[in-house]
């Protein structure tokens, strides 16, 4: 079977466990939910304020939802031995990296669409530059987080405290990503400076990992 | 061996101690900054240590995913260790330094931050090695030091471009403009000194792994040896 | 000045501290080597 074509099963396959299922998207949603509403809470802030910040929490709120996320995903693999299946098939590596990473980043997607319009009601938000730079920061910021989530996932479900494992080691890492994303999204919205420059940085960062990622990945699934 | 060892670790101690006086008594005090400037000769030699450290474990841990040596694997805990130990030092000293001499104790220059993101995820790369389950990974650790190193990279550009609103203090004002000789005797020999103690600390903590290394292997050989003269 | 022997005193504090966790790691290796040639 092509390398395309062990992507697109596998992916279906987690898609459809997933909807069967339904548990890990249903904490995700509500845990995205509460954290909005917790961090709409903590800050009180006129209109300018928030096109200020609301960049910089909408991101730290889409990461802390997001580690849920990718934990849940792994765990479920684990809980059924899904990884010794995929070390001993022949499938590439390359593929299960694929097909993981695009699942968690539809995950996260549907995060994104649910907190987003959540953050613009509770801080009356109205962007002042273009939205397509908005999504195109959403998009690549997205992947940016769940290509070295999933990556990161993959090695720390194989060491005791997985899942405080998984964020200790993917927050620092992502903090380049971070910053560029809040750049852009705040750029954005107060008008102020340029967003080309973080996004640009963003999609490198983007490509430079998700290649260093599959280069490794058949790599850490061996190890044991 | 041991003997070669014995030496160099007086050495080094001597010239940590002849560099602890030259920096506090020998070198001049320094016009602008007062006394605090001597903090200078011990805050640079450990940067400069922890700048040789990582990027040496960057290059073990190529190295060992593609030979798969443990000497190497231990060559790179080692590096990691002792880069943490003085990067710590570095992140601390730092702003003791610059309290009083601009009034801040941090800022979220490109430096400080990608010093300060290093460490973090050095503490990472030696927690994932702790908590393996199974004893330490050495392939997730080789795989997550470079992701690591790649991302310091990136952490750099990144507050160059984007975070301009901070002051970028400059190291660099009291030593290099018409310095003193007595400074630079105090710097110098400071550098040397801290390089000679990572290196000694690099060696005995190699050796200590990789002697570790060994012994596992040992316990390994002797239950299967047990197990095999079970069996029969 | 209290920051410039707080600064030296940090240094090797941290300094010192690492030099006794490795001096546990190499008694904890010691005992290992003991064990093993026990039997």
């Amino acid at each position: 079977m092509s390398v395309l074509g062990i992507l697109r099963v596998t992916l279906t396959k987690d898609l459809r466990m997933e909807w069967r299922s339904k548990d890990a998207i249903n904490s995700m949603l509500f845990f995205a939910l509460l954290v909005v509403v917790i961090f709409s809470f903590s800050f009180d802030l006129t209109a300018e304020e928030s096109r200020q910040i609301a960049g910089g929490l909408i991101w730290v709120a889409l990461l802390f939802a997001a580690v849920v996320a990718l934990n849940q995903t792994w765990a479920r693999e684990l809980r059924n031995q899904v990884l010794d299946a995929y070390r001993v098939s022949p499938a590439p590596a390359e593929s299960l990296f694929m097909a993981k990473t695009i699942g968690n980043f539809l995950f996260v997607a549907v995060l994104e669409l649910l907190m987003t319009p959540l953050f613009i009601v509770f801080y009356n938000l109205r962007s002042v530059g273009p939205v397509y730079q908005l999504v195109l920061a959403s998009l690549l910021g997205n992947w940016a987080l769940v290509v070295n989530g999933t990556f990161f996932g993959a090695m720390s479900i194989r060491t005791r405290s997985r899942e405080v494992l998984l964020p200790l080691i993917l927050f620092p890492i992502s903090i380049p990503a971070l910053l560029a994303m809040v750049g852009a999204t705040t750029s954005t919205l107060t008008g102020e400076g340029s967003a080309h420059l973080p996004l640009v940085f963003l999609a490198v960062y983007d490509v430079v990992f998700t290649l260093v990622g599959l280069f490794l990945f058949e790599t850490v699934l061996q190890a044991e | 061996m041991r003997s070669k060892f014995a030496i160099f670790a007086l050495f080094t101690l001597a010239l940590l101690s002849w560099g602890l006086y030259q920096a506090l008594v020998g070198a001049p005090t320094e016009a602008t900054m007062g006394p605090v400037q001597r903090i200078f000769y011990y805050h640079v030699p450990n940067a400069w240590v922890m700048e040789l450290c990582f990027p040496l474990n960057f290059l073990a841990s190529i190295i060992y995913l593609i030979t798969r040596k443990p000497a190497v694997d231990a060559f790179a805990v080692a590096t990691a260790e002792v880069g943490v130990v003085f990067c710590t030092v570095v992140l601390l000293t730092g702003p003791i330094w610059a309290r009083p001499v601009w009034g801040i104790w941090w800022t979220w220059d490109a430096r400080l931050t990608s010093t300060l993101v290093l460490w973090l995820i050095y503490i990472g790369y030696l927690m994932l090695r702790k908590l393996s389950t199974g004893g330490p990974n050495p392939v997730l650790a080789a795989a997550f030091a470079i992701f690591g190193c790649l991302d310091a990279v990136f952490v750099f550009m990144a507050i160059r471009w984007f975070r301009t609103q901070h002051p970028q203090p400059v190291f660099g004002g009291g030593a290099n403009s018409g310095i003193d000789p007595r400074m630079m005797h105090a710097f110098l020999i400071n550098m040397l000194a801290f390089t000679c103690y990572g290196a000694m600390l690099v060696w005995i903590r190699y050796t200590l792994e990789r002697t570790r290394q060994k012994v596992d292997e040992a316990h390994a050989m002797k239950s299967l040896l047990h197990h095999e003269a079970g069996a029969k | 000045m209290k920051f410039l022997y707080a600064a030296y005193g940090v240094t090797w504090a941290v300094h010192i501290i690492y030099l006794l966790i490795l001096t546990r790691g190499f008694g904890r290796l010691r005992d290992d080597i003991k064990d093993l040639e026990r039997d």
